[in-house]
């Protein structure tokens, strides 16, 4: 199957549980389970070719240009990466079948979890760095989700945020270790950065590079001082950390640092930083483990040991520390789900996880107890099991290596740490199992049903297998082994087996066994001088780190938003004229290179106008009424101003926006106050007075400048010009333009205002569904009515004109691809037509007798507009590829049809839609004010027959 | 010519800072729209003033205003009035909701928990 496939199935499949739910929870975990099982069994069919020792690649270019390509890679440590992740993922789908309760939203549950399977696997499979790094957020993101899966529980909601907050830094960080590592090589691709060893390690940004990666390897892999966030990742339901926190996303970063080890390992930063993290993380996991009584917090703590061990053994940079490391990822990854899922178990059962309650299980849990016993037990490093022969060659590994020119260091050090793991996994067995059976669980125990104890059942048989036979994966671990070197070392020749000789390693073995033991009879004094001494809680740090970031946060961010907004526009706009004055005064200006056109005293007395109302509008905008007349000339110059400069069509759409504009307007002052009241001080209007100078003669200096030269480049304009007929079929190349040449832009822009119509629907339906709707309907008018609401003579003109205005609209329309005109004026135009139905005779006889709502409009236009441009996909040809032809029906002149015609239908239709749903939003707030229901057109119609109580009525109601 | 549209859109940018720069909603309202008008104007002269040739086709022409601008003008008017219209709702609510239409946080209300 190709590597696409078994990437994407995961993510594909995450969106069935989710919308299952309903179908029951077996079919939901049903269909978990096969999604996996289908990714699970593509992997095995490239089996025979990683055996083989090929490399299977499959590439994709996604964006060339940024070194960002979908490429995936196959190779031993991937396929054993991602057999790990697909394998024991079927275990656990199976176990979270039983283990959550009907209460969990299971759906949502597999939903996640299918999500993080498929990120880990993006992981393990990426060539591409930076889609690894893609991969890597999403697996912080998913596991994010969940550890919070139980989002009752304060200690989820915790756990996931403090685990989002370390992974998250640390993949921050990774991601500029990433590219300066891509920059050194010049590629983003691993295949090409695995073969520059030379190159990286010789350049001076190595050692910020390897920092940077490093950290977010050790945050994600929980490595000190990275380590607590772990621990409190276990308030998650226990599936879920067996899957992440034992055998999968934990072990992401040791899989990074095993991915670039050709390349990053055997220098003394790396050999130093990488080794001693992986030894105190080894030695503190271990004697915190010791001492927690819960016990998913003791197997949180014995897995941040064990991803100490495996760290410390990349760290040393030898072939045989790899090859030691890769064998315990696997031995680990067994046991530690297994004995993960018996902690669900017994917890599940007894209802307790506090190893002080527990005890005696040996015989009411005899299943469970074999289980967890072999587990715990290959934990500790007991012969016949694999535990013990990954830790034999850690042990042996540290013989040779020397930290600090102490040769006896590492190997103490490990000998200390695996005592007190041994004495961990003794404790979990006698304390939990053996001793008398007590009479106070907080449930009866009993074995559980075979859904939850099969999985870590064949997990143990696999540590057994293996600890009995361990030439049975010394191939598959030196085939993985060998593509972690990359061909930098030689695969070691050391054999897999259980007796090596009287080596140090085996007495080192002993000696932590024995310990171990001792340190178990001695438990409770140790216990209680443990209890004494002081240590760092590491949440509580945690907390107070957050809290100091948050409190340092507001008191920057508080005073610079303060809720005044009229301050944040002077700062913007003083800071956008100061950085155009800068951009002037250190730039150079061209010389002139047009002449002044004369100005005529038509345009000087518009000029005129338009400086005399925009004036008044300043001196004048208390009154409100008045400045909305003022600003109705401005608008109106500026259109005539357009068709002055030859921009017809720019002219018809000003002016018509023009009349909707001040209707809009016109609709809002009537709850608005009508006057603005004097409130700014003498000073602070000098202020706004000159930054408003300034930013006009800053804006007038542009623009004069602007248009005196001719462009530096040559234009595109003259493109479209000479292709506006031969390309497009119009002459109005503006109409071309926008339907034709830059059509994808229109269609972007009729969905913006379909969008912003919408909003103001949306904001218009929260007003009266609130407690505004009570104060509408209270209010009492402060302005006059009129007498008569609804004039006979506006409602018969306004029935006269609607065709005539209809007519306009539609030939507007259709001129507008060779003469001035369009969709969007002809939508404009249409709409007055229709607002002035609404305001001769109110909005409830409008409303009422409308056929289509203006939503429909809207989506009917933006739908008409995309399958006009999805048809040119059905001719082989990209999105909104016009075409156009000529045809002659006699008797009539020969005309032309084109798609971009029936793309401007949508175009119109769009903005029929969003004007008038606008229009239509802000009057249904006036209806419910104050108007009463209006059932005829006009208010005094002499062809009515009236009743006199029902005429009386409605003249009351109008007063 | 040219002088007189340049000092048009610096009247206008200028009306409309400082408009924009008042206290209450609807002011704030008008001074956008003005500010609206000068980007307008300022990105149609981008294509330079030419009188008396629309860029509409005709065989007997040769030299035409610049259609671009026109074009990316003419949709910047219609998403305006979106604009506008989606302000002034935003505006009115807050009007409505809380009898007050200054722009600004006023003290007595800033003063809750943030």
């Amino acid at each position: 199957m190709s590597l696409f496939f078994i990437v994407a199935l995961p993510f594909l499949g995450a969106l069935l549980p989710g919308i299952m739910n309903a179908a029951g929870r077996s079919a939901v975990a049903g269909v978990t389970f096969t999604v996996s099982l289908l990714a699970f069994v593509g992997l095995l069919t490239n089996l025979p070719s990683v055996l083989a020792g090929e490399v299977v690649m499959a590439r994709v270019d996604w964006m060339p240009v940024l070194g960002l390509n979908f490429t995936l890679m196959l190779d031993g440590l991937g396929f054993f990466f991602a057999l790990l992740i697909l394998g024991i993922g079927l275990l656990i789908i199976a176990y979270a079948r039983s283990y959550l309760s009907r209460d969990d939203n299971m759906g949502q549950f597999f939903t996640y979890l299918l999500l993080f399977q498929g990120a880990m696997v993006g992981i393990v499979l990426s060539d591409n760095i930076l889609l690894l790094l893609i991969f890597w957020e999403l697996t912080s993101l998913s596991s994010f989700l969940l550890i919070g899966y139980w989002k009752h529980l304060p200690e989820g909601r915790q756990g996931a945020r403090m685990a989002l907050t370390v992974t998250g830094m640390g993949g921050l960080a990774m991601i500029g270790g990433m590219l300066i590592l891509g920059q050194i090589v010049g590629s983003y691709d691993l295949s090409v950065i695995l073969q520059n060893r030379e190159l990286i390690q010789a350049d001076p940004m190595y050692v910020p590079a390897l920092i940077l990666i490093l950290l977010g390897c050790f945050t994600k892999s929980a490595q000190f001082p990275f380590h607590f966030w772990l621990p409190h990742a276990m308030a998650a339901p226990t599936p879920v950390s067996a899957y992440l926190h034992s055998a999968t996303m934990v072990k992401a970063g040791i899989f990074l640092m095993a991915r670039m080890w050709p390349v990053l390992a055997g220098t003394p930063e790396w050999f130093i930083i990488v080794t001693s993290a992986g030894l105190i993380t080894m030695v503190l996991g271990a004697v915190i483990a010791l001492f927690k009584h819960d016990l998913k917090a003791l197997l949180a703590f014995s897995t941040v040991s064990h991803l100490g061990l495996i760290t410390m053994l990349l760290g040393t940079g030898t072939a045989f520390g790899a090859m030691a490391a890769m064998f315990h990822i696997l031995n680990h990854a067994t046991f530690k789900a297994a004995l993960f899922m018996s902690a669900g178990i017994i917890d599940h059962e007894a209802h307790t996880r506090d190893i002080r309650r527990l005890g005696g299980l040996r015989r009411l849990m005899p299943v469970t107890f074999v289980i967890a016993t072999l587990a715990a037990l290959s934990m500790a490093g007991i012969p016949l099991l694999n535990g013990f022969l990954s830790k034999e060659m850690m042990l042996e590994e540290t013989t040779h290596t020397v930290l600090f020119n102490t040769p006896w260091l590492v190997p103490a050090l490990a000998v200390f740490g695996s005592l007190f793991s041994a004495a961990y996994c003794f404790r979990l067995i006698s304390h939990v199992f053996f001793g008398p059976v007590r009479d106070d669980y907080p449930a009866k125990p009993h074995d559980p049903p075979a859904g939850l104890w099969l999985p870590p059942a064949f997990l143990v048989v696999l540590v057994v297998i293996i600890g009995v036979a361990p030439f049975v994966a010394e191939p598959f671990v030196k085939l993985v082994t060998a593509s972690v070197l990359g061909g930098e070392a030689e695969v070691p020749k050391a054999y897999f087996k259980i007796w090596h000789g009287l080596v140090p390693a085996l007495f080192m073995s002993i000696a932590a066994t024995v310990g171990g033991i001792v340190l178990l009879l001695i438990f409770k004094p140790a216990l209680r001088v443990w209890d004494a001494a002081p240590r760092p809680e590491a949440k509580v740090i945690f907390e107070a780190i957050i809290e100091a970031a948050a409190t340092v946060s507001q008191k920057l961010v508080l005073p610079l938003h303060n809720g005044a907004f009229s301050r944040y526009a002077a700062i913007g706009s003083i800071a956008i004229i100061a950085a155009g004055f800068y951009a002037w005064a250190t730039g150079t200006v061209g010389p002139t290179t047009r002449t002044l056109q004369a100005a005529d005293p038509v345009a000087i007395a518009g000029w005129g106008m338009l400086v005399a109302a925009t004036a008044g509008l300043v001196f004048l905008h208390r009154n409100r009424f008045l400045s909305l007349i003022l600003i109705g000339i401005v608008g109106l110059m500026v259109s005539i101003g357009f068709v002055f400069f030859s921009a017809p069509d720019l002219a018809m759409t000003q002016f018509t926006v023009e009349v909707v504009t001040i209707i809009l307007l016109l609709l809002a002052l009537n709850f608005l106050p009508k006057h603005t009241p004097i409130e700014s001080s003498v000073l602070r209007r000098v202020r706004d007075t000159s930054v408003a100078v300034a930013g006009g003669l800053a804006a007038f200096g542009m623009a004069y400048h602007f248009m005196l030269r001719d462009a530096v480049t040559t234009p595109i304009s003259e493109f479209h010009l000479a292709n506006s007929y031969k390309g497009g079929g119009g002459t109005n190349v503006v109409n071309v333009i926008l339907v034709d040449f830059r059509g994808f832009d229109t269609y972007g822009e009729i969905i913006v205002l379909g969008i912003a119509a919408l909003l103001i629907y949306a904001l218009t339906e929260a007003l009266l569904r609130g407690p505004v709707r009570a104060r509408l309907l209270n209010r009492k008018p402060d302005q006059a009515r009129a007498g008569d609401m609804h004039p006979m003579m506006m409602v018969v003109l306004t029935r006269v004109i609607m065709p005539v205005v209809l007519m306009v609209g539609f030939y507007i329309f259709l001129r507008g691809h060779n003469e001035p005109g369009g969709g969007f004026i002809a939508g404009l135009i249409v709409s007055i037509g229709v607002v002035m139905q609404y305001m001769a005779s109110g909005f409830s006889w409008a409303s009422a007798r409308l056929k289509y709502p203006y939503h429909g409009v809207i989506g009917a236009g933006v739908l008409v507009a995309g399958l006009t441009g999805i048809g040119s996909w059905f001719v082989g040809k990209p999105f909104l590829t016009s075409d156009f032809t000529y045809v002659r029906i006699p008797p009539f002149h020969e005309f032309e049809l084109a798609t971009a015609a029936l793309f401007d239908v949508g175009v119109f239709l769009a903005v029929v839609g969003a004007v008038m749903l606008s229009l239509e939003s802000f009057s249904r707030l006036a209806r419910r004010a104050h108007e009463p229901e209006t059932e005829h057109p006009m208010d005094i119609d002499p062809s009515r027959e009236t009743l006199p109580d029902e005429d009386g009525s409605t003249a009351k109601g109008a007063v | 010519m040219e002088f007189l549209v340049a000092s048009a859109i610096g009247i206008m940018t200028a009306a409309g800072l400082y408009l924009l720069l008042r206290l209450r909603t609807f002011p704030v309202i008008m001074g956008i729209s003005l500010l609206t008008y000068a980007v307008n104007v300022f990105l149609f002269t981008s294509g330079r003033l030419t009188i008396g040739a629309p860029p509409v086709l005709r065989d007997d022409m040769t030299t035409y205003a610049d259609p671009l601008p026109q074009a990316l003008v003419l949709t910047a008017i219609v998403i305006s009035f979106g604009m506008t219209a989606v302000v002034v709702m935003i505006g009115l609510g807050a009007f409505l909701g809380s009898d007050d239409d200054h722009v600004d946080d006023q003290p007595e209300q800033s003063g809750g928990p943030t």
